[in-house]
């Protein structure tokens, strides 16, 4: 088989899992973590692909995720636009500002670059908590209509899956795609030296600012489709901790790796639940998996999963070996 | 042999689960969602402890007809994301007849779509206007309206004949819905604002805005926010010499305030619960006996004092706890029975739900303190 059937046959295996999931869980509140991990996965190939390929670093991401959030919900309940027209404007609003504040901020280099995109993060966290008449402030915006084909509404958590993760699903495969493509081999030139992939032709500074718009754009449709889904929205949502908490994810998961991404999101949408007693700590207990999985696993997840079946593997042969 | 032991001593267990399922009735299971932990955990932490102490109580009286309650809290870090998450939870996987908390505006109307669609009497224990208004079917509230303390506040400036007040609110949940309310009623107490500052959640130092203030004409100062921040203001007002009266909201009427502001919070005014003047209330006040029932109580089993947040998760339980009593656990019939609730005299103040009103108190539910040699002294 070669490499690419192989990689379309793991995407469909991946996929048709996902979509039957559902008839497991009938009725379960799993069916509603699930949903909001499928948000998440979304954010975390977002920002893998600035992150992980390109090796830019943003804290500032769930600003974007925040814009696309707020943009859907001012517009639908104060203008009564219609939902799906208004997710492609956030999105374009979002990549807009992605791309305007990107060329200066993406000549910066790691610590900087990451007080920049923190900074921010920071300035439309205030945006959203101090213009109250918009935004109704700190104590958030209800009233968001639900998403609705026709005279299908979007109100349930089944539904809501669906439409989440057929929209993740189809993200996810752009990325794949992207990823390997001329492009994908470009951010990944920029990742390991920026200087050589500029002796080799390729222009870094507009490759960037093209990278961390399409991935504010992913963002930003992430926001909006939890808007839809959870019909209020409050600031808190989109603070500097979960700027953090997406980093995380997508290093958990593994840089680099699309199906990381979902599998650093799934963690930590689900850790919490298991987490309830620690509290305030868990933020602690992030910053534990984040420091054991650096040392012991750089890839991430995904690959130190991988080695780790390996060496497994290599374990089991030499036995049957020495047996022999 | 180990392995026999324990598959006895399992097997046996097993029995022993089996037959006390069997004798004692299920329990009716509450579920509660406070922000414990987090930025409104001087809210979530008293109405937990509130509330597991009272299930207990009611639990060690023999229950509600014979059946025990079972209470399960989840923390939702005044996070919506997490609300919505937890409140999901309680009502498909523990299957809850009815809600009470969460202790935030925000957590509070994230839940209420949720709670609405799956039939569930919710029971909030937040501040916000917009819980309880417009009416929604299945939410009522038993925390103090705004709308209310700023109303006791201005009705008794107008007394005192002051008109011209500066306003200092933090620029959060709490402090937002204040500044509205207090700008909109202003009019109708001929009250004029002729200075309108903000503070942010986590400001340390608040001189700037009351340097402004000082310079201004203003009778009194009124600051809206929850601690830390007016303690600050406190502070601050008395290294300044401000000699203009300060008044301060609902949301600081814990002891904690007096610590943390120290010789700065004498003198203030603020209108508050019963809670915290509980022994000083006439013996004829309907409240009375509920109050020093649950100052007792919480003193005794938690060695602090129990404030007004924690009262509204009391009086939440013990709404829940009569309309169960009157009408079965089913969640409709519970949310029918609330509904029904007359003249219940708790710790929040004395509710009337009805129809048209599911928050259910008037502006009596607040009195006026001031604090006075690091004690709450009742007003009249």
């Amino acid at each position: 088989m070669t490499k690419e059937k192989r990689q379309i046959l793991i995407f469909l295996i991946f996929a048709l899992a996902l979509l039957i999931t559902p008839f497991f869980l009938q009725g379960s509140y799993y069916l509603n973590v699930l949903v909001f991990i499928g948000i998440h996965t979304m954010l975390a190939v977002a920002l893998n692909l600035l992150l992980g390929y390109a090796g830019q670093i943003s804290l500032g991401h769930a600003a974007f995720f925040g814009l696309g959030a707020y943009i859907s919900g001012i517009l639908t309940t104060r203008f009564s636009l219609d939902p799906w027209l208004v997710i492609v404007l956030a999105a374009v609003c979002a990549a807009t500002i992605a791309f305007v504040i990107g060329f200066p901020i993406l000549k910066l280099k790691g610590h900087y670059l990451a007080m920049a995109t923190l900074g921010f993060g920071i300035i439309i966290y205030i945006i959203f908590n101090e213009t109250v008449s918009w935004t109704g402030g700190p104590s958030g915006l209800s009233g968001i209509p639900s998403l609705h084909i026709g005279s299908w509404i979007f109100d349930n958590d089944l539904y809501n899956y669906y439409l989440i993760w057929i929209i993740t699903l189809a993200v996810m495969l752009l990325s794949i795609n992207l990823s390997q493509s001329r492009i994908g081999r470009a951010l990944r030139a920029i990742h390991d030296s920026e200087v050589a992939a500029r002796v080799m032709g390729i222009n870094a500074r507009v490759l960037k600012v093209q990278i961390f718009t399409v991935s504010a754009f992913i963002s930003a449709i992430a926001g909006s489709l939890y808007a839809h889904t959870m019909t209020f929205i409050a600031p808190a949502s989109f603070g500097f901790n979960f700027s953090v908490e997406l980093v995380t994810m997508v290093v958990v998961g593994g840089l680099g790796s699309i199906y990381g991404s979902f599998l650093g999101a799934a963690i930590l949408t689900i850790l919490p639940e298991f987490l309830r007693f620690f509290h305030d700590f868990d933020i602690i207990i992030y910053g534990l998996l984040l420091i054991i999985i650096n040392m012991f696993m750089p890839g991430g997840l995904i690959s130190g999963l991988q080695s780790l079946a390996e060496i497994a593997a290599a374990k089991m042969k030499g036995k049957t070996r020495g047996d022999a | 042999m180990f392995k026999n032991l324990f598959r006895i001593i399992f097997t046996l267990l097993f029995f022993v689960l089996l037959a006390g399922a069997a004798v004692a009735a299920p329990p009716i299971k509450i579920g509660a969602l406070f922000s414990v932990s987090g930025p409104a955990s001087f809210l979530g932490e008293p109405e937990r402890n509130t509330a597991q102490m009272m299930v207990e109580q009611i639990n060690k009286a023999g229950g509600i007809k014979g059946r025990k309650l079972e209470l399960i809290v989840y923390d939702t870090q005044a996070d919506a994301t997490k609300a919505v998450q937890a409140v999901n939870r309680l009502i498909k996987d523990d299957k809850v007849v009815a809600i009470i908390g969460p202790s935030t505006t925000g957590d509070s109307m994230a839940v209420i779509p949720v709670v609405e669609k799956a039939e569930i009497p919710l029971i909030s224990c937040a501040a916000g206007i917009k819980i309880t208004e417009p009416v929604k079917k299945w939410i009522f509230k038993t925390a103090q309206n705004d709308v209310l303390a700023v109303a006791r506040i201005y009705q008794y400036m107008k007394e005192q004949k002051i008109s011209k007040v500066a306003i200092l609110t933090v620029s959060d949940g709490f402090g937002s819905s204040g500044r509205e309310q207090l700008v909109l009623q202003s009019k109708d107490f001929g009250i004029e604002i002729i200075s309108d500052e903000t503070y942010g959640p986590a400001d340390k130092d608040m001189t700037v805005q009351l340097t402004k203030i000082r310079g201004s004409a203003a009778q009194a100062i009124i600051c809206w926010g929850t601690n830390p921040g007016p303690a600050i203001v406190a502070r601050n007002a008395k290294q300044l010499g401000i000699k203009t009266p300060l008044y301060m909201s609902h949301g600081v009427s814990s002891k904690r305030f007096i610590e943390l502001a120290g010789d700065g919070s004498e003198g203030i005014i603020l209108p508050s619960g019963r809670v915290i003047v509980a022994d000083q209330l006439p013996n004829a006040d309907p409240q009375k006996k509920a109050l020093l029932s649950y100052v007792n109580g919480y003193r005794k089993q938690y060695k602090v004092e129990g404030d007004h947040f924690g009262g509204h998760a009391w009086d939440a339980i013990m709404l829940l706890k009569r309309a169960i009593e009157r009408g079965g656990d089913s969640p409709a019939a519970i949310r029918d029975e609330l509904e029904k609730t007359k003249d219940f005299a708790g710790i929040g103040g004395t509710f009337n739900y009805s129809e048209q009103d599911h928050a259910g108190l008037t502006k009596d539910a607040f009195v006026l303190v001031q604090i006075n040699q690091g004690d709450w002294k009742l007003i009249k």
